[in-house]
């Protein structure tokens, strides 16, 4: 295809019916403050990981919702709790971070 | 004195004979199943150690010092430590008293080791041995001693802030059984060595309560019974002995020679934490010292209650407790016996299996240029307070040293979370690269202001030719050698001890020292090593947002307590926590140098 310079973006369209939400609904089930998060984006943007790996904590809570695979982006997180500092939610993001990390299936 | 027990045996001692056979059992089973626990390269450095004479001159000072005198109680309180001693140290001289009491006066019964126990049954005295009145003498001092120690004991359970402890551990069933023998043993023994007085001597306290009890009773029937009762509280005291915390008797005198040769905490359950959890004597100086005791409901989570339920095997409970704690290491600091709370929970949390594990082989760190001979290192904790950084840069700037910020962009972490996580593999991924961008780099001196960051540099970091310093020392150095100079302003500070630095690396006086020199200072009621977590540890992985501020909030009670107007603290993440809800300025040790310096030339 020729390179125009700008491309069309992959479709976001969501089938609720068929989307897979179980990631995340064992992840309220063992940390039930993962349902305050309020998408505001500091963890992201403290994020140690964030320049490496487009690691972004906001992302992945809303790509569990919606059922995404969120595996490629943990994989640089370093668990330095930065984000748990600034959740103006007072959400233990880290910890949520190892839940995912044993909950998803292998 | 002669032999007034032709055969030399009674059935009453059976009981003591089983209790002793079961200990002695017991023993010998744990210390070799604990030697087959350990690692072959440590078993191997523990028993070089028991033949190496000095670390051998040590082993027995320090059981000496500390099963016996119990020192360190005594410098934590004298109260303390009178009742622990004087149990400890009575007991032992009444032990070694009988076998010298054998040896002199019935030197044919030394083989029966129930015979020192029960000396006072077994023998007469006759007219011409009056010499065994001196011996006669001790025996009954030292069960005085022993008695005054019991009888303080039961004052501790009543009243336990005579003692300087605020809580104690609540005792588990066994213990409690366990702990009524043994206040039931001394008591016995005097009550039957008294109405035996009379046939086999005695002194100044058996001598008038024989007299006493003769002129009340009338005759001497009851001296048996009450030989009967010693004897099966022994051995009742024995046989609960391994499952109960009196366990801490034996283990301790094995943990002593294992913390000397330098042993370090492989398994969670095994070997050396094995031991340290049997060395527990559940006394609850943990609960005291544990930040998270502010409330009620995290008291269950203090080391104590850890080692009792690993002894339990609740595996539930030790999950639980192992992720709450904020490894803050005072527990460690203020353990009696020496029992590394810390360090068993991390490798506790390393026993847990993830499906996703980190890879950072997708990031390349570019080396910092190497124009500077000092690198520094702010950590990634210091991206949240940036005033740190560029505090210590301009410092070292004003004194003249040619210095490279290392992660002024954005680094990588130095994995102390990923370990405490209990994800030694992650975090390793993390050193080595870090380890290549700053052995790159060409710098002999890395200077460090993040104390999470200096542990993990000082404890798991192989930088060959490279000297990893915290830039208190660092400062301080540079102010002695004349290159800074700080002018005193009319501030007071109080200085907040982080627990890596102060605990973690033992730097204490540095940030005082430099703090001192540009303001007045103030100490806080609890500071060094006894100074409070500010509750944002990275330690816990399950502490609640608002549990959190509770331990904040005590830890700056206690920094209010100094009546200063600021509050020093030589951590990022101390101050980002403590300034979240201080009433009073929070500042790096940093910005107060920065503020206060000029360069010297």
């Amino acid at each position: 295809m020729a390179d125009f310079g700008f491309r069309l973006s992959k479709s976001s369209t969501l089938d609720l019916d068929r989307i897979d939400t179980k990631v995340y609904d064992r992840l309220c089930d063992t940390d039930p403050d993962a349902r305050t998060c309020m998408a505001c984006g500091s963890c992201s943007a403290t994020c140690t990981a964030a320049p490496f790996s487009g690691m972004s904590m906001r992302k992945v809570i809303l790509g569990l919702q919606r059922g995404q695979d969120v595996r490629p982006m943990l994989s640089n997180c370093m668990l330095c709790g930065k984000c748990t500092m600034v959740c103006p939610r007072g959400i233990n993001t880290r910890h949520l971070i190892l839940s995912i990390c044993r909950i998803y299936d292998r | 004195m002669i032999d007034r027990i032709p055969s030399g045996f009674h059935p009453f001692v059976l009981p003591f004979l089983i209790g002793m056979a079961f200990v002695l059992l017991y023993c010998v089973y744990g210390i070799f199943r604990i030697l087959f626990q350990l690692p072959h390269e440590d078993r191997r450095k523990f028993l070089l150690s028991l033949i190496n004479p000095v670390t051998a001159a040590k082993n027995v000072r320090d059981i000496f010092c500390d099963c016996l005198l119990h020192v360190k109680l005594w410098q934590r309180n004298p109260m303390l430590g009178f009742m622990h001693s004087s149990i400890a140290f009575g007991w032992f001289m009444l032990i070694l008293l009988g076998h010298i009491e054998v040896f002199l006066f019935v030197p044919t019964r030394i083989n029966l080791f129930y015979y020192p126990i029960f000396f006072n049954y077994f023998v007469a005295e006759v007219d011409q041995t009056m010499n065994g009145a001196f011996l006669f003498f001790l025996s009954d001092f030292f069960l005085l001693v022993v008695l005054c120690g019991i009888v303080l004991a039961w004052v501790k359970r009543i009243r336990s802030r005579l003692f300087g402890m605020r809580r104690t551990a609540v005792p588990s069933l066994v213990n409690r059984i366990a702990m009524y023998a043994l206040w039931a043993i001394f008591p016995l023994r005097l009550l039957a060595e008294t109405f035996t007085a009379h046939i086999s001597g005695g002194s100044f306290l058996t001598g008038p309560g024989n007299w006493l009890f003769r002129q009340i009773l009338g005759n001497d029937l009851y001296y048996m019974p009450t030989w009967w009762a010693y004897s099966i509280c022994l051995c009742v005291f024995m046989c609960l002995l391994p499952f109960s915390r009196y366990m801490h008797i034996p283990a301790e005198m094995m943990l002593i020679p294992m913390r000397n040769a330098g042993l370090k905490i492989r398994h969670a359950r095994k070997g050396l934490a094995k031991l340290q959890v049997l060395t527990c004597p559940n006394c609850g100086v943990c609960i005291d010292a544990c930040p998270m005791s502010v409330s009620k409901a995290n008291i269950k989570d203090c080391t104590v209650y850890l080692t009792r339920q690993i002894r339990r095997g609740n595996e539930k409970r030790i999950a639980e407790i192992s992720d709450k704690c904020l490894l803050c290491g005072k527990c460690e600091a203020l353990c009696q016996v020496g029992v590394q709370g810390p360090e068993i929970r991390i490798k506790q949390r390393e026993a847990r299996k993830f499906n996703i594990s980190q890879d950072y082989s997708n990031i390349s760190v570019a080396a910092p240029s190497s124009t500077g001979k000092v690198l520094y290192f702010s950590g990634c904790m210091s991206q949240l307070t940036p005033s740190i950084g560029r505090s210590v840069v301009s410092i070292l700037d004003k004194a003249g040293v040619e210095n490279v910020w290392m992660d002024r962009e954005g680094g990588l972490c130095c994995g102390r979370p990923m370990l405490t996580a209990g994800r030694t593999d992650e975090a390793m991924a993390l050193v080595h690269k870090n380890e290549e961008a700053i052995l790159a780099s060409g710098a002999d001196t890395l200077v460090v202001s993040c104390p999470i960051c200096y542990r993990m540099f000082m404890e798991n970091y192989t930088l060959p030719g490279v000297r990893v310093v915290h830039y208190s020392v660092y400062f301080d150095e540079l102010v002695k050698a004349g290159r800074l100079h700080l002018v005193k302003s009319d501030l007071c500070y109080v200085y907040h001890d982080p627990c890596e630095l102060g605990r973690g690396c033992g730097i204490y006086e540095e940030p005082r020292r430099l703090v001192g020199q540009s303001a007045a200072i103030a100490e806080a009621d609890k500071s060094h090593k006894e100074s409070i977590c500010c509750g944002g540890s990275l330690g816990s992985l399950s502490l609640s947002f608002r549990q959190r501020e509770k331990i904040t909030q005590a830890a700056l009670e206690n920094l209010y307590t100094s009546k200063a107007d600021a509050i020093a603290t030589a951590c990022p993440l101390c101050q980002a926590t403590l300034s979240r809800y201080s009433d009073r300025p929070v500042r790096d040790i940093a910005e107060i140098i920065d503020r206060q310096s000029t360069p010297t030339t």
